[in-house]
């Protein structure tokens, strides 16, 4: 097998290369400061916005934008608080228009997400189907939030999808990923003949080591917020998923051990000097 | 005449459009999108979308999300 020096590995969603294979959400942090630093430490170049009505009274609040490079990061927009497909065809829509005021890349690209119930936001996989059909007619690179069921993942990619990104467990849930065996059905159908089609696990990370996991099962990459924005330090917890995204690449392309039920020593059975027990 | 704007009545003039609506609202639009009765409305047709009796206006921008 040859072996990849290059320590290039890029994260190739559509159109889009980024070096990082993190994707960071910009919501729920204590302020627009923290928020600055913490994208900054997870090393990120592709963060999430939400699309919201305008505050017509508080002219002077600050917006997001005042506090995002928008030259450093390419933006994704998601469609967070659609339940409806044509609802969040709409909001897409509406982000691509405010990208290509900014003149941001992000402008061709969209976080399809179409929700069934606020208890919790599991998608809604018919009307998320429906919405990537309409989208993908539309010109959008559609990035779909799933549920990580392998067939829905399979008919969002035969639907367009430039990725499909199964959650590892509801939003905001910070319990991590609860049906790895489902991750890794998805990944194979979804990779079946299309080794680089990327998929990434979105939502459910509560800390580094799901981070790392996710990565290690073959996932192309993690997006997360909560995890960063809620922890009690979101700057170090910044770094530790940084960390844990390159740790659980690379031990994926490294190749892990077979798990064995029994020992297998690691120095020489050969020229000890002790007795040995039967 | 009344518009709905962002889900609020709103007294504007007749034939108000919506570049001078964002003016009056001291809104920079780089950071906007409008839609206009569920129909997105690019920022080049701002200056020449006329607004009539019971629009409903939405005037969107980003905020922080996941």
């Amino acid at each position: 097998m040859e072996t990849e020096t290059t320590t290039a590995d890029p994260l190739v969603l559509g159109t889009h290369t980024l070096q990082s294979r993190l994707i960071v959400g910009t919501g729920k942090y204590a302020s627009y400061t923290q928020m600055q630093e913490a994208l900054a430490e997870s090393g990120t170049e592709c963060i999430t916005v939400a699309i919201r009505r305008e505050r017509l009274i508080d002219a002077d609040g600050n917006n997001l934008l005042d506090f995002i490079d928008t030259q450093r990061y390419t933006l994704l927009p998601n469609t967070a608080g659609c339940f409806q497909a044509d609802d969040a065809v709409r909001v897409a829509r509406l982000g691509r228009e405010i990208l290509l005021g900014l003149e941001n890349p992000g402008a061709d690209w969209v976080k399809l997400e179409v929700l069934a119930d606020t208890k919790t936001l599991l998608p809604d996989p018919v009307a998320t189907l429906e919405a990537t059909e309409k989208l993908v007619a539309d010109g959008f690179q559609v990035l779909c939030y799933s549920s990580d069921d392998p067939i829905v993942a399979r008919r969002l990619k035969e639907a367009g999808a430039t990725s499909v990104m199964p959650a590892g467990s509801p939003i905001g849930s910070g319990q991590g990923i609860l049906n790895e065996n489902n991750i890794r059905i998805c990944l194979e159908y979804l990779k079946e003949g299309d080794p680089d089609y990327p998929v990434i696990v979105d939502a459910g990370v509560g800390t580094a080591s799901d981070v790392s996991r996710a990565m290690e099962l073959g996932v192309d990459g993690v997006l997360l917020n909560t995890a960063v924005a809620h922890a009690q330090d979101p700057l170090r917890m910044a770094t530790a998923m940084r960390l844990a995204t390159e740790a659980g690449r690379s031990a994926y392309l490294a190749g892990r051990i077979p798990r064995k039920l029994y020992a297998t020593a690691s120095s020489p059975a050969e020229g000890v000097i002790t007795d040995q027990p039967r | 005449m009344q518009i709905l704007l962002n889900g609020e009545l709103r007294e504007v003039k007749p034939q108000t459009s919506i570049a001078e609506l964002l003016d009056q609202l001291q809104l920079d639009n780089r950071y906007l999108a409008v839609e206009l009765n569920q129909q997105l409305v690019p920022r080049q047709e701002h200056a020449s979308a006329r607004l009539a009796e019971d629009d409903r206006l939405e005037v969107v921008t980003l905020v922080g999300g996941g």
